[in-house]
């Protein structure tokens, strides 16, 4: 896994409530055997028609905004467990998705692959949204060491939650399983006793 | 003094990480192509081998036709993708692989408890959302993304931050002609979608007591809807006597022990939850939903509500969910002409559903206009269609039924809506495209779906 320190970017706003799962990345999509390529389809019915054209109203074809930093409305994530998500938000190139409200499972998932989620305030979460929607240039810092996320526009910081674990896993480059392995005399022991 | 889910959750824990999520041992693992041929390749880089292959449960469900199964599945990537799985179970030496056509093979969600895999006091995972479902058992039983799968494939653990606990209760009895499903949904629209993220949730109360095992599945399994990582009912009677006898339960000795334990699985009087509510059950209706997430539903006899009453920050995204479905703020969706009817997924797929949808249309005939896609959740399932006569009210009243697969709930085979029809769907989501592209699916229980097959339009099976 890649690791992540800190990061300054432009933003790609999308401000929709419940984005679910089937909209980053819709099922029948999921039939790949391996993690690649994802992101050509990431928000694909938003994003293409029917013939394969690009949909012209759509954020990610608008090029105004670019960056590696995806700012959602609330609840951003909710349905189905496809770590596909994860991988077609981190296959586009996002290292980052700041949004007031995350689905357990894809905030699970996304950092598991390295991408962070940055909870923020509505109040912030709107800000930014007024800030890119006047200046498509407004920049994000979004600082995992400090537990910080700065808009550049205003100079408004927030700090952010995290779990330490994942904190450490993240600034290290490290995953969930390389720590479980090291776990196995322990899980034997764990079977013995039961 | 302890909740149910605090007894299992505390019997599994093998270490905490400092500071961090809990190392949570698996009881049974359950698999299906979809989410698993990138965990198993993660094993083959790591050179690693499955730790506990007896515990996995492996079933072809998702990317499954429902027509001509024992033909070679037409489409190559699909395909492709159940060598890969077959491929997997082989190379790992996988002793309970259900592939297509098998006699066990079926929705997983439906397959686990039907030969017994889920039982009382386990914890359950599967890289499927709707792994909840199981949590009907009074089992922990949650859905994980396919590192997650990875890892349990390779040491039998899941790392886990412990959820908030929140406990709902549902008082006195459901009125006539309202289903579990029903109350799911009702539950739903009051918590919105993100209303139990984080948080852990028991049912309670004498409507889910009286429920059948069937019917706290359907209930379990839409948890996830509502943004819970999972539901839970603990264990009674009607859970053990649901449990003996099917294959994978315990037998002799060994059951009258494990009984013995999960007649203590219930929260302790006096313990606390992190948040409860209580809803009465005689204020349920038969409910349809008119939006483009589980959380937008309403009675049938309802109207879809006005802009007005959607607070300000929702109102992009509710305008363009009403736009999606062809619909308007303030209108009723009773006797709405309909296209589509879907009777089947691990919600609404198992014999129960298909008693209730037969019930009502015994005797009548299907709408002309309408295409019905009855998919039966296993081949366990289809079998007692069968043996029960409910095939032949089904046929007789114009219906006919598929192979067993997850199907037109998420469409990732041919079973796909046409844009802009309307299909009332007994599955669990309402997402845009969820039914195919343009799909336009208004979720409902197994009573109403029947209904609407019947008159062709969204119709209360009250009346």
């Amino acid at each position: 896994m890649e690791k992540f320190i800190t990061l300054t970017s432009t933003v790609v706003p999308l401000p929709i409530e419940n984005v679910d799962t089937d909209q980053i990345i819709p099922a029948r999509f999921l039939k790949a055997t391996d993690k690649l390529g994802f992101g050509n389809n990431l928000f694909a019915d938003w994003r293409y028609n029917k013939d394969g054209s690009t949909k012209s109203d759509f954020v990610l074809n608008n090029t105004l905004y670019k960056g590696e930093i995806l700012v959602a409305g609330k609840n951003f994530g909710s349905g189905s467990s496809r770590e596909h998500a994860a991988w077609a938000i981190a296959g586009y190139g996002f290292k980052v998705v700041v949004s007031s409200f995350f689905a357990d499972i894809f905030s699970n998932n996304a950092l598991n692959n390295g991408v962070l989620t940055v909870v923020v305030t509505p109040d912030f979460l709107s800000e930014i949204f007024t800030n890119v929607n006047a200046d498509p240039k407004t920049s994000l810092t979004v600082d995992l060491l400090n537990q910080s996320i700065t808009n550049n526009k205003t100079g408004r910081l927030e700090k952010f939650e995290i779990n330490p674990y994942k904190k450490e896993c993240l600034l290290n480059g490290l995953d969930d399983i390389d720590y479980l392995l090291s776990k196995k005399a322990q899980i034997e022991q764990y079977e013995k006793a039961r | 003094m302890k909740t149910l889910f605090d007894k299992i959750w505390d019997a599994h824990v093998v270490s905490s990480v400092e500071n961090g999520p809990t190392q949570l041992y698996i009881d049974r693992h359950f698999c299906h192509e979809v989410t698993s041929p990138q965990a198993f390749n993660g094993l083959r880089e790591r050179g690693l081998k499955v730790f506990r292959p007896e515990k996995t449960t492996m079933t072809a469900d998702h990317n499954t036709p429902t027509i001509d199964q024992d033909q070679p599945v037409k489409d190559p990537v699909s395909r492709h993708q159940l060598d890969t799985f077959a491929k997997n179970a082989t190379d790992f030496n996988m002793p309970l692989y259900y592939p297509l056509g098998h006699q066990k093979n079926g929705v997983v969600h439906i397959i686990g408890p039907e030969n017994g895999f889920t039982q009382p006091g386990m914890t359950i995972v599967c890289g499927d959302s709707h792994t909840s479902t199981h949590g009907a058992f009074g089992a922990i039983a949650f859905g994980i993304g396919t590192s997650e799968v990875e890892m349990v494939l390779a040491t039998q653990c899941v790392l886990q931050t412990r959820p908030k606990t929140m406990q709902i209760t549902f008082n006195g009895k459901l009125g006539k002609g309202v289903t579990a499903k029903d109350l799911a949904l009702y539950m739903i629209s009051k918590l919105t979608t993100g209303g139990a993220t984080g948080y852990f949730v028991e049912y309670a109360g004498e409507a889910i007591r009286n429920m059948s095992m069937e019917e706290r599945m359907t209930v379990c399994n839409l948890s996830i809807e509502m943004g819970a990582r999972g539901g839970m009912i603990a264990p009674d009677e009607t859970t053990f006597s649901y449990v003996k006898g099917r294959e994978f339960a315990p037998k002799g000795e060994d059951w009258e022990k494990q009984l013995a334990y999960w007649k203590t699985l219930k929260t302790d009087e006096g313990a606390t939850f992190d948040k409860e509510f209580v809803f009465e059950a005689s204020d349920i209706q038969p409910m349809i939903t008119y939006g483009t997430n589980p959380g937008m539903g309403m009675g049938i006899t309802d109207s879809i509500p006005n802009l007005d009453d959607v607070d300000e920050a929702g109102r992009i995204s509710f305008i363009n969910s009403l736009k999606y479905m062809g619909l308007e703020p303030g209108k009723k969706l009773e006797g709405k002409e309909i296209d589509y009817v879907f009777l089947g997924s691990c919600t609404n797929g198992r014999i129960e559903d298909f008693r209730v949808f037969a019930n009502y249309v015994k005797g009548k005939k299907k709408a002309d206009h309408v295409t019905a896609w009855l998919v039966p959740g296993s081949w366990m399932v289809e079998k007692q269609i069968k043996e029960e006569g409910l095939f032949d009210i089904l046929t007789e009243a114009g219906f006919s039924l598929r192979q067993p697969g997850c199907s037109a709930c998420l469409a990732m085979n041919d079973d796909k809506v046409p844009a802009g029809k309307y299909a009332v769907s007994t599955s669990n989501r309402n997402f845009e495209g969820r039914q195919g592209p343009g799909a336009r699916t208004i979720l409902a229980g197994p009573l109403v779906a029947a209904a609407a097959a019947i008159t062709g339009k969204i119709t209360d099976p009250r009346n």
